[in-house]
């Protein structure tokens, strides 16, 4: 009795990792500028884009590939930051969803294009392969991957904004924007950064969920509705807002699946509904 | 249309802009050329104004009162199936189905609108994407009803006033959608033009001063939101009727975000602008229907970034500056 609801628990959790590292980004973005931005997981489908060409064709192992899907995504993001979101932080919700969803319909067209609309392979080394046992519960080695990289990476960003002079500055802009250019922070320079360094998790995040859930030109849109879920319910601009909603998330939807699969998706949206009818600023925020 | 200017009081000021002008005349006689011109594509232009009729209720919400929806097709969706399902369980008068399409969507606007009234910004665009997703869920999983993904099948539409049968050509199909549209279109029209539709602008300009100087806020934006639901719920029943099935996609994502596409391409906060956004996206898609739709993709796309970037008013709103900057220099 407990084995598989520990399975189930533990395949939600990784899954929750996954769209942690998908949309802690996005989070921070949001709660900086307030710029909806509609086209973050466009970024996700870059990064995992890069992973499988530098693996089919270059024959790169799968590590080598994950820095560079990395550092691809948040080098994309920045080009379109100066070039387009720059000139929209001032205007309406509207026509900043209108751009990004723009964006995320060029990028399936540019994937379907360059890619064709079946599902990428890729193979990930042996050692993650297959599943080890512990105490009768079966866990998959990937999975397990999944959560040790997301949980170095929840350390790495949590003391990063806690204990370094830049935290700092994406703190003070996040709390205040006026104030925070009052005291001389460069907020724009400051948003480009933390734009770019989201962007890049997206990224590294997209490169990591091929093996899970499968990786094909519509992406940006099937996953979308999920990383708005986790920051909406989350609250905009916490971290851990967002680990405990991603979590949440993620659970929901695995024993969904597993218990009551007639109902699809609808236990996440009510889930959601419900989260944001009770706390309109999500679970963990604080505007 | 132009920023108001101050006349002497503001009866006189809403029954100027309640005139007719000679140009919309001129746009609904041109409405008829299809019949003479076009008989081969009557099929399309009854589904553009049935998509017209669509982007007009959205418009009434996004344009007059800056509610951002992505969850406006549950409404359409709700009006849609209500009318299959009436008309599969043996009732298909077109026109009875129309008016109960309404009233069932309007019901379902009304309580969702006790949700809507009460939030902004990201929360709210969250919030009509949540609720349209769980809609289409619902529809999805209630195969017995709705026939899930395969479509509602078995419809038996009778014929209009039980004398115009629906023809393979569109011709009933496009009369009936016109005329329906038209119908609709007056009563918007009057609607914004009235203290009320004045009283929502006032709600998109200044969320907060409007409660200051005496107004509901939220029982006006109640109001409008139950009054866009069940014109969006007789634009999915009048497709249902004219198609003969429901599939899925009348509830689904897609169908929000097309419109919102297509409205803003028009123009939003223009009575016109929803009509023009459908005429325009319709028929391009029409034209461009060889090609895959993820390619169709990259060019809305792209239309999307650059309406956005270089004409934020929409087609119509560069029209009109255009038209004032001749006028001017003249």
């Amino acid at each position: 009795m407990i084995a598989p609801i520990a399975g189930v628990l533990f395949d939600g959790i990784a899954y929750g990792m996954l769209l942690f590292l998908l949309s802690v980004g996005l989070s921070v973005t949001l709660g900086l500028m307030n710029f909806v931005n509609l086209a973050h997981c466009a970024f996700a489908m870059l990064g995992g884009y890069v992973t499988v060409t530098l693996m089919n064709s270059y024959g790169w192992p799968f590590f080598a590939t994950l820095p560079v899907a990395f550092v691809a995504a948040g080098a994309a993001s920045v080009v379109l930051e100066r070039t387009l979101y720059r000139r929209l932080y001032r205007a309406s919700d509207l026509d900043q969803v209108l751009l990004t969803i723009g964006i995320v319909f060029v990028s399936v067209a540019v994937a379907a294009y360059l890619y064709g609309t079946t599902v990428q392979p890729i193979s990930v080394p042996d050692y993650l392969r297959g599943s080890i046992s512990v105490l009768g519960v079966n866990l998959a080695r990937y999975r397990l991957f999944l959560v040790l990289v997301a949980a170095v990476i929840t350390v790495v960003l949590i003391y990063g904004v806690e204990h370094t002079r830049f935290g700092a500055q994406v703190r003070a802009a996040v709390d205040n924007q006026r104030m925070a250019r009052g005291l001389g922070i460069n907020v724009d320079w400051t948003f480009a950064v933390a734009f770019a360094l989201g962007s890049g998790l997206a990224g590294l995040g997209g490169a990591l969920a091929i093996e899970i859930v499968g990786l094909d030109p519509y992406f940006g849109f099937t996953y979308l509705i999920f990383v708005l879920i986790v920051v909406s319910v989350g609250g905009l601009g916490s971290i851990g807002g967002s680990l405990a909603a991603a979590i949440l998330i993620g659970i929901a939807d695995i024993t969904g699946k597993y218990y009551l699969p007639d109902l699809g998706a609808f236990l996440i949206y009510l889930v959601m509904v419900g989260v944001l009818m009770w706390r309109p600023t999500g679970l963990f925020g604080r505007r | 249309m132009s920023i108001a200017t101050p006349t002497q009081n503001p009866q006189s000021y809403l029954a100027a802009q309640e005139r007719w002008r000679p140009v919309e005349i001129v746009f609904w006689l041109a409405a008829l050329l299809p019949f003479v011109l076009f008989p081969d594509y009557l099929t399309l232009a009854s589904q553009i104004a049935i998509t017209g009729l669509f982007a007009l209720s959205l418009d009434l919400i996004l344009g007059y009162a800056g509610i951002v929806s992505l969850g406006h097709a549950a409404f359409f969706g709700i009006g849609a199936y209500t009318a299959g399902v009436l008309t599969k369980y043996g009732w298909g008068e077109p026109i009875t189905g129309l008016l109960i399409s309404a009233a069932v969507a309007a019901l379902a606007g009304y309580l969702s609108s006790l949700v809507i009234a009460r939030f902004r910004h990201l929360a709210l665009i969250m919030i009509t994407l949540g609720l349209g997703l769980l809609l289409h869920e619902i529809a999805n999983s209630a195969h017995w009803l709705t026939g899930g993904s395969d479509g509602l099948q078995g419809m038996q539409v009778w014929p209009l006033l039980g004398m115009f049968k629906f023809d393979l050509y569109g011709y009933t199909a496009y009369t009936y959608s016109l005329i329906v549209l038209l119908i609709v279109f007056v009563m918007a029209r009057r609607l914004i033009h009235s203290p009320f539709g004045l009283a929502l602008r006032g709600i998109r300009e200044n969320w907060t001063r409007m409660p200051a100087i005496g107004a509901n806020r939220q029982a006006h934006i109640r109001k409008i939101y139950t009054i866009a639901a069940a014109m969006a719920g007789v634009a999915g029943a009048l497709l249902a009727q004219t198609v003969g099935t429901v599939s899925l996609e009348a509830i689904s994502f897609g169908r929000s975000a097309d419109v919102l596409v297509m409205l803003v391409l028009g123009g939003a906060g223009r009575l016109y602008g929803g009509i023009v956004g459908a005429m325009i996206f319709m028929i391009a898609r029409d034209q461009f229907s060889g090609i895959a739709p993820q390619y169709w993709y990259f060019w809305i796309g792209l239309l999307l970034i650059a309406v956005v970037m270089l004409l934020p008013n929409g087609v119509l709103g560069g029209l009109s500056a255009l038209i004032n900057r001749w006028r001017s220099r003249s």
